[in-house]
């Protein structure tokens, strides 16, 4: 459509404060971290290989943020995700680790774990419509209690536990050596990406198909929007619900390897906070709690800003890591901030 | 069955605890009319058609439509809309996050390759369906960038495009203006000639006039009978509504106004609150009722906020009883003998999940401060006796105001001010989308009340009703308070006032 000034019936053209949000995210990114990259030149961070470091090292959290996105667009919230990271690294660690199953078997294990982890709070909040925030709270216990029941140990995946998952966890994906950088002996490296990086992308891609072209997606959006009337317009609402917190926790569980692949090892205070991470990047993205507007490219560019600030913090190295913490608290407010103001700009144009 | 009859309802019984709300009801629709359903709040039109699209599960009685096997019964809204009956609630309920198109597929969309979603297809077919209908809209914008009456014709072109053969409007008209009126009943007029059965729930008397082709009365949860309009006069209509030979409404006469003006109560001077109200002043004296006129959004709601302190006034100065007040909150109003009774009560006034007795007790509780506690026993006191003098009809005093029709609600949120005894009581729009019966008892009410010394502000839409309580007018337009009219010189009149609304130049100061 084109984008003229008064349309044709003549309805005035509103701000539109969603794509403007997006554009912020996406705008504060770029300058972060062009900003980064100046006043860090000497540090290396002008490099692409930091650039896909913000992509490796992130990788889990894309993920559960593309979740959490689904859900927070019903207007609802998963805080049970860090726990379940945990759990299902605890779980990897365990299996191949010390009882040495394989590698495969105990991916779909977790992968099947979040499905039934999802599904059981999907029908307590979709069907018994209790509150989403009690239901994952409870899942979150469960989650940490079950890391800890499952051991209280810290275990690392080592090579010799399980080639497989270590030669998964290693493997370099190399791009043309030309994006690389010279060193200083003269040895050209390349830059490369890991596997999980492609599995954070494809969800990306996936879940960003889904919520634009699938009936599910739409329907999490009219769900988000107006419950009520998604409900007289013949849209199963508590069946979308559910679906949501099965997906959402599923995701997880995608995450959960590919932040196992990272770390390789399980401990009871992994992921400790991860829901609240997951939250920020979606907010800072651009998803409105009270649900029905948002998408995963803002939740994507969330989880880089979320990155990028913690990176900015440890190439500085003189600051403390709480530092972090305190700018992402800024940027929410701010965030939140601007998204009221759009509403109220939307309202006062009305 | 006859022929052309569409849908049947028979012996209909529906009784809510301590309630019965239908007892012998019936209704009969005929393909291609606009039915007319009329009674009291409280009459059972809203429960008898949410039995009928499956919301409430009726007690007892038989519904048969045309073309349908036996004895319907409808188990949820999807059940009503598989066999074509669509409702368009006063509400809009459809999506606003969503575009026009989307909202009028959703559940439905047109899939392509891979069961994705046609965009593309779908903003055709969109688009086709509101040119047909002659609606100008550009579908691939959201929903909320339009206005409500925009909203309902989305909401009805999307049950058309469904094939409904019944077509519900629960009160579509009541926020709309006289344009967007017409739009509708053009709309509405284009689908009885293609043969679909239209029920048309409103209050406005006129409209049914205009668009309808027949009317059905109930009463108390009862059939009064289903006439044609032209057998059907206007006063003839009310009656049978009202169950009573009319009490021409315009006999209620100013009684306790016309006496001796009191004493200033309340006066401002050139308050303001940007944005939304320019420099106004206001007087009003003991036992007066003012009326504060004016189209929607010419201020009249902004400027009592800003007497009453919902919206702080940043210029000028406001005196009650002679001393200069300065109200920053609604708690400041209330301590100093005001009240304020909101125009939205969905949205500002009712608290739906408290009961009746508790909703009253608010403002009085409010002003004594929480450490003040009013006994039990004088709560129920107070509840009982608002309850018996305004006549709410509620089961108990217990009960959730949620569970009240509108007028009753109405009157249990004028009841919790008449309970903080105030001097001062501001009515913003009171009787709106109440019936006629309960209209004329607010309107006893606030002259009875000036009678014995209280000061009304009643702000209203129906001019009619504001010649009848007020005493003088402040007229508004844009924002500004741009004059004011009193019956000092005989009685105001509608024309009068109008051409003050409209800014004829005599009653400019």
């Amino acid at each position: 459509m084109k984008q003229t000034a008064v349309k044709k019936d003549g309805s005035r053209r509103t701000f539109n404060g969603n794509n403007m949000l997006l554009a912020i995210t996406i705008l504060l990114f770029v300058v972060m971290y062009t900003t980064g990259c100046i006043v860090y030149r000497d540090k290396g961070f002008p490099h692409l290989q930091t650039f896909l470091n913000l992509f490796i090292t992130n990788a889990g959290l894309i993920c559960v943020a593309c979740g959490m996105t689904c859900v927070m667009l019903t207007g609802g919230i998963d805080i049970s995700v860090g726990s379940l990271i945990a759990m299902d690294c605890m779980l990897l660690a365990f299996g191949m680790g010390i009882k040495g199953i394989p590698c495969i078997p105990m991916v779909l294990l977790v992968l099947a774990i979040g499905i039934v982890f999802g599904a059981v709070q999907g029908y307590l909040i979709g069907y018994l419509e209790i509150q989403p925030f009690i239901v994952t709270m409870a899942g979150l216990f469960f989650g940490r209690g079950m890391t800890a029941v499952i051991c209280t140990d810290q275990i690392s995946i080592t090579q010799d536990m399980n080639q497989l998952f270590y030669s998964w966890a290693n493997a370099k994906i190399t791009l043309p050596a030309f994006l690389g950088y010279t060193n200083k002996k003269g040895k050209v490296i390349a830059p490369f990406i890991r596997p999980t990086v492609l599995i954070a992308l494809a969800v990306v891609v996936v879940i960003f198909l889904v919520l634009k072209y699938t009936k599910f997606g739409r329907a999490l959006y009219a769900v988000g929007g107006n419950p009520v009337s998604a409900a007289m317009m013949g849209l199963n609402v508590k069946k979308i619900k559910m679906q949501a917190y099965i997906l959402s926790s599923f995701l997880c569980s995608i995450g959960a390897i590919c932040y196992c692949l990272n770390t390789m090892s399980g401990s009871v205070q992994q992921a400790r906070g991860f829901e609240i991470d997951a939250i920020a990047s979606s907010v800072i993205g651009g998803t409105l709690l009270t649900g029905g507007v948002g998408n995963v490219i803002g939740s994507l560019f969330g989880c880089l800003i979320n990155g990028t600030i913690t990176q900015l913090v440890t190439t500085n190295g003189k600051l403390l890591s709480s530092w972090a913490n305190i700018a992402t608290a800024a940027l929410l407010m701010a965030f939140i901030i601007l998204q009221s103001i759009f509403a109220m700009v939307k309202n006062r144009n009305r | 069955m006859e022929n052309n009859v569409l849908i049947e309802m028979r012996n209909i019984r529906k009784t809510f605890p301590g309630v019965v709300a239908l007892d012998n009801a019936q209704l009969t629709l005929h393909r291609g009319e606009i039915h007319a359903l009329m009674g009291e709040n409280g009459a059972g039109k809203s429960t008898i058609i949410k039995c009928l699209t499956g919301v409430y599960e009726r007690d007892a009685g038989e519904v048969y439509m045309d073309g349908v096997e036996g004895n319907i019964w409808n188990h949820s809204t999807m059940d009503a809309q598989n066999i074509g009956i669509a409702t368009v609630y006063q509400e809009v309920n459809l999506c606003p996050n969503l575009s026009v198109a989307e909202n009028l597929f959703i559940g439905r969309a047109p899939t392509g390759r891979f069961g994705a979603v046609d965009w593309k297809t779908m903003n055709r077919k969109a688009q086709k369906i509101m040119d047909d209908l002659d609606i100008q809209v550009d579908v691939t914008r959201n929903l909320e960038n339009y206005s409500i009456a925009i909203q309902q014709m989305v909401a009805i072109a999307r049950a058309v495009d469904m094939d409904c053969r019944v077509l519900i409007l629960d009160e579509p008209t009541s926020s709309l203006d006289d344009k967007e009126v017409e739009k509708l009943f053009r709309l509405m007029r284009q689908l009885r000639d293609k043969g679909v059965g239209i029920l048309f729930v409103t209050h406005f008397l006129e409209q049914v006039y205009e668009v309808c082709d027949r009317i059905t009365v109930m009463r108390n949860g009862q059939f009064v009978g289903d006439y044609t309009v032209a057998e059907l006069p206007r006063v003839k209509l009310v009656a049978a509504m009202l169950g009573k030979d009319f009490d021409d409404l315009a006999a209620i006469k100013q009684e306790g106004t016309g006496k001796e003006k009191g004493e200033v109560l309340v006066e401002c001077k050139n308050m303001s609150h940007k944005g939304t109200i320019k420099p106004f002043d206001f007087v009003i004296r003991k036992g007066e009722v003012v009326g504060l006129t004016g189209l929607l959004g010419s201020g009249r709601s902004e400027m009592v906020r800003c007497i009453y302190g919902a919206d702080r006034s940043q210029t000028g100065t406001e005196t009650m009883g002679g001393k200069e007040v300065h109200i920053r909150q609604p708690l400041d109003a209330i301590k100093l003998g005001m009240g304020y009774l909101p125009d939205d009560r969905k949205a500002e006034g009712c608290i739906a999940d408290l009961s009746v007795k508790e909703n009253i007790m608010l403002a009085l509780q409010a002003r004594q401060g929480i450490f003040h506690r009013v006994s039990e026993a004088k709560q129920n006191e107070i509840a009982d006796r608002y309850i018996k003098e305004l006549s709410i009809k509620t089961p108990s005093r217990e009960t959730p105001i949620s569970q009240l029709s509108g007028g009753n609600q109405q009157k249990v949120i004028l009841a919790r001010w008449l309970a903080t005894d105030p001097e001062f009581l501001i009515l913003d729009e009171p009787t709106r989308g109440i019936d006629i019966g309960t209209k004329t008892e607010i309107q006893k009410k606030v002259i009875e009340l000036a009678g014995k010394g209280m000061s009304v502000v009643f702000i209203s839409s129906e001019l009619e009703e504001m010649l009848r309580t007020c005493s003088r007018l402040y007229v508004m337009r844009d924002g500004a308070n741009v004059g004011q009219i009193t019956d000092e010189n005989g009685p105001i009149t509608q024309e009068e006032v109008m051409s003050a609304i409209a800014g004829g130049d005599s009653h400019e100061k």
